[in-house]
């Protein structure tokens, strides 16, 4: 069974790879290319798959994920600049693909240190970057 | 294999709170949730039915069929009702919505089997920032897998 939590963060980024040139950039990326950036109200969804305890019922401790989560990708992500915030986007384009993966890292690194004993796995990750379109990143 | 999915919602009460622990331990662990006069939510359920489309009639499952089931067994049972006390399992297992999730698979599956389609997912939502999956059958053969 898998349990998922959304978690709303705002960040603004600029999509500019270094590796080509102004116009190659513009029109890859077109108004995401602005050099002032612009930002987006993203969701990320964290999944964990276990059973549910005998007892409680519950497969994780909601508060318990929830600091989890705030600790090891909220709070790097939430009212930043991506591109000059985040050191992972300081060479590497900041898209919702790259960001998806960036998160996924952290939160599994973080998870097998904390919870690696503890049964439940996370196994899925996934960012909204508008209500249009979302990125998904399995276990 | 194409996937349909249905969604109906229910409002209900519940607290979760285990008889295994003590209200200290409970209020712990649940928090504002386990206090026994209750809290409420509109819950969304999404069932969703695996199959082949039939090549005569183009359809996984008749929708009103599905509809009319999910109504029987789960809407009118669950809808406005305070959990713990009047709908079991509830009065001995904790209405989490890993457990609800699981007692809805389980009023849905045989009808849908007897249609000859097969249950895929249960999704349901407690608040629009909180929802569980649960896969039934396919969580059993990871179950048997483990324990082979």
């Amino acid at each position: 069974m898998r349990l998922t939590r959304r978690y709303p963060f705002s960040a603004s980024h600029r999509l500019h790879a270094p590796e080509l040139s102004e116009e190659e950039n513009e029109k890859l990326f077109g108004k995401c290319n602005n050099p002032y950036g612009h930002g987006h109200n993203y969701v990320l969804e964290v999944s964990v798959e276990g059973e549910p305890d005998d007892r409680t019922g519950l497969i994780f401790e909601r508060p318990v994920l929830d600091d989890f989560v705030r600790r090891t990708a909220l709070n790097r992500v939430d009212h930043v600049d991506l591109n000059q915030d985040v050191e992972e986007f300081r060479d590497t384009v900041p898209t919702t693909e790259n960001l998806s993966l960036a998160v996924h890292g952290w939160l599994r690194a973080g998870w097998n240190a904390e919870f690696g004993n503890k049964g439940a796995t996370l196994s899925r990750i996934r960012i909204e970057e508008t209500a249009r379109n979302h990125f998904e990143v399995t276990a | 294999m194409v996937l349909i999915t249905r969604k109906a919602e229910f409002s209900a009460s519940h607290y979760c709170a285990s008889p295994d622990l003590s209200a200290e331990q409970n209020e712990a662990l649940f928090g504002k949730a386990a206090r026994p006069a209750g809290h409420g939510h509109n819950y969304v359920l999404e069932v969703t039915v695996a199959g082949e489309v039939d090549p005569v009639h183009g359809m996984i499952m008749d929708l009103k069929v599905l509809k009319k089931l999910i109504n029987r067994e789960v809407i009118d049972i669950y809808d406005h009702r305070f959990l713990n006390h009047e709908v079991p399992p509830f009065n001995r297992v904790v209405p989490t919505p890993e457990n609800i999730a699981k007692d809805i698979w389980l009023r849905l599956e045989p009808g849908i089997h007897a249609k000859g389609c097969r249950l895929h997912g249960v999704r349901l939502y407690e608040t629009p920032d909180l929802y569980v999956d649960y896969f039934g059958r396919r969580d059993a053969e990871q179950d048997g897998a483990a324990a082979g």
